[in-house]
């Protein structure tokens, strides 16, 4: 583990909310870290809907979710924010001087005097099939992600869905599984067509057997799975041997480790003050959709005018012994200096 | 319009539909526990019910994007559908839908 870094505010959340946070904490001198659980930048707006237009953004008539966040990363460019990609926000705890420790799951460790928490819905996390005791095989024979190819040479592997994840997996693995067997619940994919020709293809020659079935039921014994019963259209059941199982139904938000940071939840969400978007511990701040107060609407730009207000609010955490000085990007030479145009 | 809707516990309970908004929203409204994610832009599968005792049927087919977005979803069964994808009119009072579970 490397030696943690020392910044001003840690924001966990790198969606378009946690990106105009670094926008407005910038104005004030302020430099932040980012921890998002995704490998890219946008949150929902590029995981679940990059090609949707949003129509309520003041100023951007129609924008899709993936333009916007290109906007916003042009837009915060100038503040030289760092993003840790891939890393979920595990812990947080308060230090002796009064700043905070957050740690990630990948071991970054991340010392600041604020904490800005503007995780959406929460983490990004696959979507875990509704098998009864599936959790115990969970990192042993049923995997979410392929992270090392080798857990599946010479295995019966068994793959479940109809998207990229599934089928690109079913084209990868099958050389080097001994079997490899797809299960949907219909005749027909969501992934890309090239994909689905190879599959075909290898069905036609023998290499992979495709079913269209769900998985009911798990068969095994600590954690070692032997086979699982599968579910045919006409309700039919049978059983299948394998000892590996990859269900790839893509990704759901769950509240995660935030819910242990301390924080008095109402119904998985912050409650919030609406002068400063700070939570009831003092220099824990909540912006975006993972707040609450009277009147919250969950929208956009209701998180653009809250990262503002916590931005002011920050700087006195961050400098208590400066005055801050409110100014316009029209008008300051001293903030167009910092945003690069003067 | 009534619906009738069957939380995942199993328990029953009517809502007062209302014309033209979409089933993923009354049910929320209603305080089911429907997760509906992406608020309704056919975009993550989170509002996926059953439609049942014959209900299936009378619906309007599935879009094509629907149909894809429904490969996302868990326990997808053949009266499986996107709550945000179905608007509510008098011509489905009485719609019966289980939400599926996730």
């Amino acid at each position: 583990m490397s030696s943690p870094i020392e910044t001003d505010v840690a924001i966990i959340g790198a969606g378009p909310i946690g990106l105009f946070a670094v926008f407005e904490l910038g104005l004030l001198d302020l430099k932040c870290h980012l921890v998002d659980i995704l490998d890219r930048p946008g949150g929902q707006c590029t995981e679940l809907y990059p090609e949707k237009p949003i129509y309520d953004i003041p100023g951007l008539p129609i924008v899709t979710g993936q333009e916007l966040t290109d906007r916003l990363l042009e837009q915060i460019k100038p503040f030289g924010a760092t993003f840790h990609f891939n890393e979920m926000a595990s812990a947080l705890k308060r230090l002796e001087d009064g700043r905070w420790q957050l740690s990630t799951d990948a071991g970054t460790e991340i010392i600041a005097r604020v904490i800005v928490i503007a995780a959406g819905g929460g983490s990004f996390v696959p979507k875990r099939p509704p098998i009864a005791g599936i959790d115990a095989y969970e990192g042993k024979s049923v995997f979410y992600a392929v992270r090392k190819m080798d857990e599946f040479r010479d295995r019966d592997v068994l793959i479940a869905g109809g998207g990229d994840s599934a089928l690109d997996w079913t084209l990868n693995l099958a050389p080097l599984a001994r079997s490899l067997t797809l299960v949907h619940h219909r005749d027909g994919f969501r992934a890309a067509q090239h994909s689905v020709n190879q599959m075909r293809e290898l069905v036609a020659q023998g290499k992979v057997k495709f079913h269209v079935a769900n998985v009911k039921t798990l068969h095994g014994e600590d954690g070692k799975l032997e086979a699982v019963t599968l579910a045919g259209a006409d309700k039919t059941e049978w059983r299948h041997s394998c000892d590996r199982f990859l269900p790839f139904f893509g990704l759901t938000m769950k509240l995660g480790p935030i819910a242990e940071f301390g924080l008095n939840l109402h119904e998985n969400l912050v409650p919030v003050d609406t002068a400063k978007f700070e939570s009831e511990v003092p220099g824990l701040f909540a912006i975006g959709d993972i707040n609450t107060y009277p009147g919250k609407l969950k929208l956009i730009l209701s998180g653009f005018h809250e990262a503002a207000l916590m931005a002011q609010a920050a700087f006195h955490v961050c400098r208590p012994n400066e005055k801050l000085r409110f100014q316009y990007t029209t008008s300051s030479s001293n903030l167009q200096r910092k945003l690069g145009v003067a | 319009m009534k619906i009738i809707a069957t939380d995942r516990s199993g328990v029953s309970r009517e809502i007062e539909g209302r014309d033209n908004w979409t089933l993923m929203e009354m049910l929320r409204d209603a305080g089911l526990p429907i997760t509906a994610e992406c608020g309704g832009a056919c975009a993550c599968a989170t509002c996926h019910v059953y439609v049942e005792d014959g209900w299936y049927e009378k619906l309007p087919p599935k879009s094509d994007a629907e149909t894809d977005m429904l490969d996302m979803a868990l326990a997808v069964q053949e009266n499986s559908r996107l709550a945000c994808q179905i608007t509510c009119s008098d011509a489905l009072d009485g719609i019966t839908v289980t939400l599926a579970p996730e």
